[in-house]
C-alpha cells in the first residue's frame, strides 16, 4: 500500500460529536457507520464511511470506499427511504472523509463501479423522494470516494480548514501524472481555480451552501459542535425548501462567475434542441 | 477520409461488418442515426472550448471532444451524446460534461411533457480531465443526477465499444443507464490498470499483464458476470440492432444499482482473504446464476 494514505479519524470524531457516542456500524462491516437521531426538531440518519484495519477487502482498510461500503451506503439509505416512504421523510447527513476510492483486484472484478452507482443511485433516489440530503465535509472528499459519498447532497457544507479538500484525485498521485512537483501544482491552482486543493478555491465554484470557519475540526469544542448543528439544521430547512435536483448548485454567485462555460452550453443547449422548426417527435 | 463519407460508405455497404471501433465520435454518431435525420447540436462552428486548457498550454478542441446529436433510432426519436476518445482520452471536462448533463436534463423535460426522446451514451473515456479537475468531477456528479432522474421515465442506453473504454467517474454513469452494451474491444471499470498498480502495488495488479486487464475489464468477462447486458460484435448494423433491442425493452423492473440485496448477499459469499481469479467471479456470478 502506498504510504501516502495517512489514516484519517475526523470522520468518526464528527460522526461520534454529532450522532452521539452509540454510533453503531452497520452489521459486519465496521467501516460504515449509520445512526439515527434527531437535530432540532428534525429525524435524521447520519452515515459515515471510517477507516477499519480489519475490513476483509485489504484495499479498502484506510477509509476509501470500496464495495461493501458502496453497498452498505445504498442499504442504508434505501432503508430510510422505504421506512418514510408514507411519511416525513428524515434528513439524511453523510459526514464525508475519504481518501479515495478501494484500488484493488477484487473491487474491480467485484464490480467497484457498480457498488458506486448503487450508493449514488440511493442518494439521488433519497433526495428525489424529499429527503433532505446533507454532506459535511470533514477531511479529504476525493473523486470515485466522494462521487459515491458526499457528492449528491442538495446542500454540502465543508469547513474551512487545510485538512478539508475535494478533489478528482490525490496531490502526490496528481503531481505525478501530470509529471509537475507539487508546488507546480499549487502555482497552477492560483489561476486554474478548478485544479486548486484549498477549499475556499472549490468552494469558487459555487458548490458548497456552506464554508465553516472558526471550528477547530480535529477537536472541536461544545460550542463548536452546537453551531454545527445549527448550520445543519438551516441546511434542512432550506433543502425542504429548494429543487429536488442539483439545479441550486448552478444558481449561485460562484457558478455565474466561474462556471459561465457550463451556463453558456446550458443556454445554447436548449435553445437548440428544438430548433429548425420541426418537431423531431412527429 | 471524411466524417461523412465514412458514415455514408457505411450506410451503403450495411450489408457487410463495418467497424464500430474505428470510427470516431461524429461519425459514430452518423452511423446509427437513421439515414438523413442527423442532426448537431453545438457543433464545433459555434466553438464552445473548454476555457482551462489554454492556460495550461493544452491546444482546446470546438466541441471539447463531445458529440450532441439528435435524429432517429429505428424511426424513434433519439439524441446520441458521443464523447471523443482520441480528444484528451475522452476526458470530462467543464464543457463536455455540461453537454451530456444538459441534454440528459432536456430530455427528462421531454419525457415528463410526454414526448420521451431515447438517449444514447457512447462512452469513450478516462474519466475525470485531470486538467479541469474539479469541474469534471462536478460534471460526473451533475451527469449521475440527471441519469437517475431521467431513466425512470425513459431507458438510457450506454454503450462502450473502444478502444479507449470506460473509467473513473464515468464508469459509474455506466452502471447507471438502464442497459449497458460492451464489445470485446472495449474495458470498464472505476480504476484503470496503471493507478491500481500505482496505488496498490504491482502484486495486487501488474498493469502490463494485458491479459490480466482484459479478464478482469474487458467486454466478456463483464458481459458473462452481469455488468453488462449486451455483448455486441464490433459491427455497426450489430450495435445498433442492440441498441434498438434495448429501447424495446422499456423501462427495466428493477435496476442493476438498485440490486442491493442481492449483491449485498452475493459480497457476502466471497472469500476476500485471497486474491480473486476472474475466473472464479465467471462460476460464481455468471448470468446463468441470476435470477
Amino acid at each position: 500500500m502506498s504510504n501516502e494514505k495517512t489514516i484519517s479519524t475526523r470522520g468518526r470524531i464528527w460522526f461520534e460529536a454529532l450522532a452521539g457516542k452509540q454510533a453503531k456500524h452497520v452489521p459486519s462491516v465496521s467501516s460504515v457507520l449509520v445512526a439515527d437521531t434527531t437535530l432540532q426538531k428534525e429525524r435524521v440518519r447520519f452515515l459515515a464511511i471510517v477507516p477499519d484495519p480489519n475490513n476483509r477487502f485489504p484495499c479498502a482498510r484506510q477509509g476509501q470506499v470500496g464495495l461493501q461500503e458502496g453497498w452498505n451506503l445504498a442499504k442504508q439509505v434505501r432503508d430510510a427511504i422505504k421506512a418514510d416512504e408514507n411519511g416525513e421523510k428524515r434528513a439524511i447527513i453523510a459526514i464525508v472523509d475519504v481518501p479515495s476510492q478501494a484500488y484493488g483486484r477484487r473491487e474491480e472484478l467485484l464490480g467497484i463501479f457498480l457498488a458506486a452507482a448503487a450508493a449514488t443511485d440511493a442518494y439521488v433516489s433519497a433526495r428525489l423522494a424529499g429527503h433532505p440530503v446533507i454532506s459535511l465535509l470533514v477531511g479529504h472528499a476525493i473523486s470515485g470516494g466522494f462521487l459515491t459519498h458526499g457528492a449528491q447532497a442538495n446542500r454540502l457544507l465543508a469547513f474551512n480548514d487545510s485538512g478539508v479538500m475535494v478533489h478528482a484525485m490525490a496531490k502526490n498521485a496528481a503531481a505525478r501524472v501530470t509529471r509537475r512537483t507539487v508546488e507546480e501544482l499549487d502555482k497552477l491552482a492560483e489561476t486554474v481555480i478548478p485544479m486548486s486543493y484549498k477549499i475556499e478555491d472549490y468552494a469558487k465554484l459555487g458548490t458548497l451552501y456552506k464554508l465553516i470557519d472558526g471550528v477547530n475540526v480535529d477537536s472541536p469544542e461544545p460550542k463548536q459542535v452546537e453551531q454545527v448543528r445549527a448550520d445543519l439544521s438551516a441546511a434542512i430547512a432550506d433543502a425542504r425548501s429548494g429543487q429536488r435536483d442539483l439545479s441550486n448548485r448552478l444558481k449561485s454567485q460562484g457558478a455565474q462567475k466561474n462556471r459561465s462555460a457550463t451556463l453558456v452550453v446550458r443556454q445554447r443547449i436548449a435553445a437548440e434542441w428544438h430548433s429548425n422548426g420541426t418537431s423531431l417527435w412527429r | 477520409m471524411s466524417a461523412l463519407s465514412t458514415a455514408e460508405a457505411a450506410r451503403s455497404r450495411s450489408a457487410r461488418p463495418q467497424s464500430f471501433v474505428e470510427l470516431n465520435a461524429r461519425e459514430r454518431a452518423q452511423a446509427l442515426l437513421d439515414e438523413g435525420s442527423y442532426r448537431e447540436l453545438l457543433g464545433p462552428f459555434e466553438r464552445l472550448e473548454s476555457p482551462w486548457l489554454l492556460m495550461q498550454g493544452v491546444v482546446p478542441q470546438a466541441d471539447d471532444g463531445l458529440i450532441v446529436a439528435r435524429g432517429q433510432i429505428g424511426g424513434t426519436d433519439s439524441v446520441i451524446l458521443a464523447i471523443e476518445g482520441q480528444f484528451q482520452g475522452g476526458g470530462i471536462g467543464e464543457v463536455s460534461g455540461a453537454k451530456i448533463a444538459a441534454a440528459l436534463d432536456l430530455a427528462l423535460e421531454d419525457a415528463k411533457k410526454g414526448h420521451p426522446v431515447q438517449v444514447v451514451l457512447l462512452l469513450e473515456t478516462g474519466g475525470v480531465r485531470l486538467q479541469e479537475a474539479n469541474l469534471g468531477l462536478e460534471a460526473i456528479a451533475e451527469i449521475n443526477s440527471s441519469l437517475i432522474a431521467l431513466r425512470q421515465h425513459v431507458p438510457v442506453v450506454g454503450v462502450i465499444a473502444g478502444m479507449i473504454g470506460c473509467f473513473g467517474g464515468m464508469s459509474i454513469s455506466a452502471s447507471l443507464c438502464s442497459y449497458l452494451i460492451m464489445t470485446r474491444e472495449a474495458r470498464l471499470g472505476l480504476n484503470g490498470p496503471e493507478v491500481i498498480e500505482e496505488q496498490s502495488g504491482i502484486e495486487e495488479f501488474d498493469s502490463k499483464d494485458r491479459q490480466l486487464i482484459w479478464s478482469v475489464s474487458g467486454g466478456e468477462q463483464r458481459h458473462v458476470t452481469g455488468f453488462a447486458d449486451y455483448l455486441a460484435e464490433d459491427d455497426v448494423g450489430a450495435i445498433k440492432n442492440c441498441i434498438i433491442e434495448a429501447f424495446a425493452r422499456g423501462i427495466p423492473a428493477t435496476h442493476r444499482s438498485e440490486q442491493v440485496d442481492d449483491y449485498l448477499k452475493r459480497l457476502a459469499a466471497i472469500d476476500a482473504s485471497h486474491q480473486l481469479e476472474s475466473s472464479e467471479v465467471r462460476k460464481l456470478w455468471s448470468k446463468e446464476k441470476q435470477l
